[in-house]
């Protein structure tokens, strides 16, 4: 049987033991048919006043209404919207810098490797919500420097990771024999040690995505990331903590963060246990 | 072959680690085309630094003076680019382990093709293919077609160490230099690989170095010998009069270490002790405190290389070492 088709093989058997992988790629898969999807079915505006303010959950409005008359479930639905391009954008730009800041360091070593290192160090050295709330406050608010906010606390996680991986790699006596064979530093980095690099990588991005989730929501909670009236799960939970009595206010942005939060450790919990060897 | 250039020339190569400590003092030595030089020494004789500076690529951080001359062009203080180009061109290398010298996420005969279009950048992708698959069938892999959509994994010792060497020869290097290519594998598949290199170098007409601590490599295959301990060349000559006359104790030593195929059951003689610290070398003769010989004069004068009948040696008794000349069946069997 050919490589490929015993992965694809694998990749379903994968897929029948591990129910919790099958049930966090639904709610992925779900949550990212919403945000595509949401305009052409909802049935209120999540900007409009729909009803009386602070209503309980009822049939014409699931999750009730907020302080000011609009309906929580559709302002929840169209939130995933933001958690999502945030994650996504946080995650792949982290993954970017880091991975690039990383590979470097490692590949290159010496005084290259001490100044980036160094530079991760500091960054991680501060508590992550702190960095990010330092960062967004002086970016001033707004979703997208809440994203860069959380992209500047992100990356050094993922130059340490890869830093580690080429170190692991660079060792191996087939990086030695391409060197041998003339191939450029460019060359042995991106044909020889990045492609034997990646997996921790993806693991651990796929697991953060989840975490990003909340630490946006968190800057938007105080106030740093996305401003009313966008429906961004932070500041409605925010919302909701002013009308503690009125639960379903941050009931369903709560329920939002939780589910994709939930979804993404999953996949990321399954592809650490399918890809990583040691685990075995 | 005086008056012409050598393939390769090395001279009073010297190789110095950032701390200071030298790993190769003054090694000279040179390599024709066709030839198989065989350098033999135990672990950290510096033979495999040697190797390394010629290909330019030392441990990193350490000194590399002296003279590489490939084909008269100095090799000791040559651009990167240059050094680049002629690594896997003009040398290739074999290394020791082909279980983890060959990349294991690309299947063997990109692998080779890649080698190939490193080197020729403007040759089409299906003719690089075409070339791995005629460099396969050249190393005497069987089923070259099939075995180039395979991984490393799905190959065996022996055919790694092929797809190894036919990655080196992939753009018929003027020289190849075995690092040990034999001492992964067991025996009878050794002699296969040696086969194949023998062979190679007399297709592509090559220079052929050996570098091993298996004396018994070097008998089959060399035409010349040079034997190294403590980053110096103890002994050198062509292998019939290494084996046959050796002018140096350590050489003896070494074989002694061989077991007899004439059914003589006589004790292997190990060479006492083990080879001195890189950053404690004793005064002296470097072998000295091992050496059955030793003297007052090894323990205070370091003997030079010199020309004793048909080799050179560094001893200062190599005179004496000829009186013995007679018994070395061990030696004998591993010619015949």
């Amino acid at each position: 049987m050919s490589v490929a088709a015993t992965a694809r093989t694998q990749f379903m058997t994968n897929l029948r033991f591990r129910p919790a992988l099958v049930l966090g790629l639904l709610i992925v898969v779900f949550w990212v048919f919403v945000a595509l999807t949401i305009d052409l079915w909802a049935v209120y505006d999540p900007l409009k006043i729909v009803g009386r303010k602070l209503q309980a959950p009822s049939l014409s409005h699931w999750l009730g209404t907020d302080a000011l008359g609009r309906d929580v479930l559709i302002r929840t639905l169209y939130g995933v919207r933001y958690s999502l391009a945030v994650s996504v954008v946080v995650v792949v730009c982290s993954v970017a810098i880091g991975s690039l800041v990383g590979a470097v360091a490692g590949f290159f070593g010496g005084w290259i490797d001490s100044v980036l290192m160094r530079i991760v160090d500091i960054t991680l050295a501060f508590p992550p919500v702190l960095l990010a709330m330092a960062v967004a406050a002086s970016l001033g608010p707004g979703l997208q420097n809440a994203a860069i906010a959380v992209i500047v606390v992100w990356w050094p996680v993922y130059a340490r990771l890869m830093r580690g991986q080429v170190l692991d790699v660079i060792s191996r006596d087939h990086i030695e024999a391409a060197r041998a064979g003339g191939a450029s530093s460019w060359r042995l980095l991106t044909k020889h040690i990045l492609p034997l690099s990646w997996t921790p990588t993806i693991i651990s991005a796929t697991m953060d995505f989840g975490q990003v989730v909340l630490l946006a929501a968190s800057l938007s909670f105080i106030g740093l990331g996305a401003q009313p009236p966008a429906p961004e799960w932070g500041a409605m939970i925010s919302d909701g903590a002013a009308q503690f009595y009125s639960w379903w206010v941050a009931f369903g942005p709560g329920m939002g963060i939780l589910t994709l939060g939930l979804g993404f450790n999953f996949i990321g919990d399954a592809l650490r246990d399918i890809l990583d060897p040691r685990e075995h | 072959m005086a008056g012409t250039t050598p393939l390769l020339e090395v001279r009073d190569l010297r190789v110095t680690f950032r701390n200071g400590v030298e790993i190769v003092r003054g090694v000279n030595f040179r390599t024709e085309a066709g030839k198989v030089l065989g350098i033999v020494g135990e672990s950290g004789s510096g033979k495999s630094i040697t190797m390394r500076a010629v290909m330019g690529l030392p441990p990193a951080g350490a000194k590399v003076s002296g003279s590489i001359r490939l084909h008269g062009e100095e090799l000791v203080g040559a651009s990167e680019r240059r050094m680049r180009a002629l690594r896997g061109s003009k040398i290739g290398l074999i290394f020791q382990d082909p279980m983890t010298a060959l990349n294991p996420v690309i299947t063997v005969g990109k692998l080779i093709a890649e080698a190939v279009r490193l080197h020729n950048p403007g040759m089409p992708a299906s003719k690089a293919w075409q070339r791995a698959i005629e460099l396969l069938e050249l190393v005497a892999v069987p089923q070259p077609e099939v075995r180039a959509n395979q991984y490393v994994h799905e190959f065996s010792g022996g055919m790694r160490q092929r797809a190894m060497i036919a990655m080196a020869v992939a753009n018929n290097p003027d020289i190849l230099i075995a690092d040990e290519p034999t001492t992964a594998l067991d025996v009878t598949v050794q002699a296969q690989i040696l086969d194949v290199l023998k062979g190679l170098r007399d297709k592509l007409s090559m220079g052929l170095i050996l570098i091993t601590h298996d004396l018994g490599v070097v008998a089959g295959s060399a035409d010349d010998v040079i034997v190294m301990y403590a980053g110096k060349i103890m002994e050198s000559g062509k292998v019939r009069d290494i084996f046959y006359h050796t002018r140096h104790p350590y050489t003896r030593g070494l074989l002694s270490c061989l077991p007899t195929i004439t059914g003589a059951t006589s004790r292997l003689e190990p060479i006492p002790g083990s080879p001195p610290l890189l950053s404690a070398r004793p005064q002296g003769c470097p072998f000295h405190p091992r050496c059955p010989m030793a003297r007052e004069v090894c323990r205070a004068e370091e003997p030079v290389l010199r020309p004793v009948d048909n080799v050179l040696t560094a001893c200062h008794f190599a005179e004496e070492l000829r009186a013995e000349d007679s018994g070395r069946p061990n030696a004998r069997a591993e010619l015949a």
